[in-house]
C-alpha cells in the first residue's frame, strides 16, 4: 500500500496528523507533509486507512 | 420501515449522515434541509470565495460530493417545523409528518440580526447565495465597506476585502475586539492586524442608524458617537444564534442564551432517546474541559459531533455499538490577511495569558491561557504546527506543566 498525497486539494485541517503522527507532519504554512516515501510499512496500514478515511478534503487516497 | 431523519443537511448533518452509512447502516434515511440548494461549506464563504479566488462550486460540502453513494432520500427546501420526541414524528413545513426510527438535529445556527428594517446593501454571511450576493457589491468597487462587529466573521470580511483593494472601516461594541473570548493584550492584536493592513478600526462604538437614498439603498451608517460614515455595502457580523426556534413546543431542553444557548444534550449528544443533537445547535458537557457544558461554533467541532452522532444512532437503534461519551478539545482557525490564526480549547477573558513561543509584536506567537493549575486554550498565530501540537496536548491533559513541557524543548 502506498499513500498518495494531493496538496493542491488539502486545505489543512490537520486531521491526519491528528490521526497518523506516524505518517503525516505539518509545514509552517499548516499544510499536510507525508512521511512515509513508498511502500507503507504492514503496522502503519490501519493508521493510514484512518487518515484517509478522515480527510474532508479527500487530498489523501491510498494505492494498493 | 422507518427511516432516519437528519434535519439539516450541512456540515454536521452529512457527516452524521456518512458516519451511519460506514457504519454499515443499509436502511432509509431521510435528510431535509429548509435551503432550496444543497448547503455549501461555509468557511472559503468569507475567503476564498468573497475574495473571488474560488467559484461557489468549489465550496462544496466534503461529505456531499458521494451524494449517490449515500443513498438519501434528501429534500431540500423543506423545514421542520416541530417534533415529538416520545413518538419521534417529525412535522414539515409542506404540510407533511415523518414517523422516525431515530432523529439526528443539525439545524446549525443562523446570524444574529440587527432588529428592524434594513436598506438593501446591508448584507449577513452565512450561505453561498449570501457570499455571492455579497461578493457582486464588491465587484461593482464601492467606495468604502463598513463591516459591523470584529467577530471572526467580520474580521475576515474586512481581510477579503482590503485584499480586494476596497477602503473599510470596522466598527466594534466592545473596547476591545472579541472581548468576550480573548484576554485584552490578544483582542488588540486583532485590532493592530486590521489597523496595520489599512482598516479604519473604530471601537466603543455601536450602529445608531442607517442612512439611506430615495431608492432605499444603503448611503451610510451614524455611530453611537455621532459619527457619520459613508459606505455603500455594510455587512453585519455581530455572531449567530443556534437554530432551534423550531423545538420550542417539542418538549425538549433548550438552553437561555445566558447559558450558551441551544440543545441540552447528555454527553452522548443525546436529547431524548433516539433523538441526538450535533454541530452548533448542539450544547453537551464536555469530557475534555471536566464536563464543562459547551456550545461550539466551530467546523471541525461540527464534523466530529456529525460523526459521533451517526454512531450513536445506530447504537440507540441497536445496529451498532456504543461509541462511548463525545468529547472533544474546540478547534477553530481563521485566516486574516498573512496570519493564520489557530486557536485550541475554550479561553475565557479572565485568563492569564502566558506567550510561549515567539512574539505578538513579530506576529508569530503561541499564547497559552492559565487558569488555577490548568491550561484551558492555546492560541497560535503562523505557527500550525504547535497549535496542532497544543490541541493534542490538550485532548491529553489540562494540567499546565504538561503544557509547558511540550514549549520547553
Ligand atoms: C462565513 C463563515 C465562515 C466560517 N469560517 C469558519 C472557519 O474558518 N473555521 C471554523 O472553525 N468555523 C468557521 N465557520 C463556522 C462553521 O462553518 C460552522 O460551525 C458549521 O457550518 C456548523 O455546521 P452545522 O451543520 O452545525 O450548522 P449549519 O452549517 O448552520 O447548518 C444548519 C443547516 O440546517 C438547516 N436548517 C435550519 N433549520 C432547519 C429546519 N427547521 N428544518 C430543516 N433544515 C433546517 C439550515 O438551512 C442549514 O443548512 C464559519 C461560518 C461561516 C458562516
Ligand atoms: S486531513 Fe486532509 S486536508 Fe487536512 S491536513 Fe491532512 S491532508 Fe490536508
Amino acid at each position: 500500500m502506498k499513500i498518495k498525497y494531493d496538496r493542491d486539494l488539502c486545505q489543512g485541517h490537520n486531521r491526519c496528523y491528528l490521526l497518523a503522527p506516524e505518517l503525516f507532519d505539518v509545514d509552517d504554512d499548516g499544510y499536510a507533509v507525508l512521511l512515509v516515501d513508498g511502500e507503507v510499512p504492514a503496522d502503519l496500514q490501519e493508521k493510514a486507512n484512518l487518515a484517509a478515511d478522515n480527510c474532508p478534503e479527500y487530498a489523501i487516497t491510498l494505492v494498493e | 420501515m422507518k427511516p432516519l431523519v437528519v434535519v439539516g443537511a450541512s456540515l454536521a448533518g452529512m457527516s452524521a449522515v456518512q458516519s451511519m452509512r460506514s457504519g454499515g447502516y443499509a436502511g432509509p434515511v431521510v435528510v431535509l434541509d429548509s435551503s432550496p440548494e444543497m448547503p455549501h461549506d461555509r468557511p472559503p464563504l468569507s475567503k476564498q470565495v468573497l475574495a473571488g479566488e474560488w467559484d461557489l462550486d468549489r465550496a462544496g460540502l466534503p461529505m456531499a460530493r458521494n451524494m449517490s453513494e449515500l443513498d438519501v432520500d434528501l429534500r431540500l427546501g423543506v423545514s421542520a417545523v416541530g417534533l415529538d420526541p416520545d413518538s419521534l414524528q417529525l412535522s414539515l413545513s409542506d404540510g407533511s409528518t415523518i414517523s422516525a426510527a431515530g432523529i439526528v438535529i443539525a439545524t446549525g445556527s443562523v446570524p444574529r440580526q440587527i432588529p428592524g428594517e434594513v436598506p438593501s446593501g446591508v448584507f449577513v454571511l452565512r450561505t453561498g447565495a449570501d457570499s455571492l450576493a455579497l461578493r457582486d457589491e464588491l465587484d461593482r468597487g464601492p467606495e468604502r465597506v463598513l463591516v459591523i462587529g470584529a467577530g471572526f466573521i467580520g474580521a475576515e470580511v474586512a481581510a477579503t476585502c482590503r485584499g480586494r483593494g476596497l477602503e473599510v472601516t470596522m466598527v466594534e461594541a466592545t473596547e476591545v475586539p472579541l472581548q468576550r473570548v480573548l484576554p485584552a493584550d490578544l483582542g488588540s492584536f486583532v485590532a493592530d492586524l486590521h489597523r496595520n493592513n489599512g482598516v479604519d478600526v473604530r471601537l466603543g462604538v455601536g450602529l445608531d442608524s442607517f442612512l439611506a437614498d430615495a431608492s432605499g439603498a444603503v448611503r451610510g451608517v451614524t455611530l453611537t458617537d455621532g459619527c457619520e460614515i459613508a459606505a455603500q455595502v455594510v455587512l453585519i457580523g455581530i455572531g449567530a444564534v443556534p437554530e432551534v426556534s423550531w423545538l420550542e413546543d417539542s418538549g425538549l431542553a433548550l438552553l437561555p442564551p445566558q447559558e450558551g444557548g441551544g440543545i441540552r444534550c447528555d454527553e452522548s449528544l443525546r436529547a431524548a432517546p433516539k433523538v441526538l443533537a450535533a454541530g452548533d445547535c448542539a450544547s453537551w458537557p464536555n469530557g475534555s474541559f471536566n464536563g464543562e457544558r459547551m456550545r461550539v461554533e466551530q467546523w471541525e467541532s461540527a464534523l466530529e459531533q456529525g460523526t459521533h452522532a451517526g454512531k450513536q444512532m445506530l447504537f440507540e437503534i441497536g445496529a451498532g455499538e456504543d461509541p462511548g461519551a463525545f468529547s472533544t478539545v474546540p478547534w477553530f482557525w481563521s485566516d486574516q490577511y498573512d496570519a493564520k490564526i489557530q486557536m485550541a480549547g475554550r479561553a475565557d477573558p479572565g485568563d492569564e495569558v502566558h506567550v510561549v513561543d515567539g512574539s505578538v509584536a513579530e506576529g508569530r506567537f503561541v499564547a497559552l491561557f492559565k487558569r488555577g493549575d490548568e491550561c484551558r486554550a492555546a492560541l497560535g498565530v503562523n505557527r500550525p504546527r504547535l497549535a496542532i501540537r497544543a490541541r493534542m496536548k490538550l485532548a491529553e491533559t489540562l494540567a499546565w506543566d504538561s503544557m509547558l513541557e511540550l514549549f520547553d524543548q
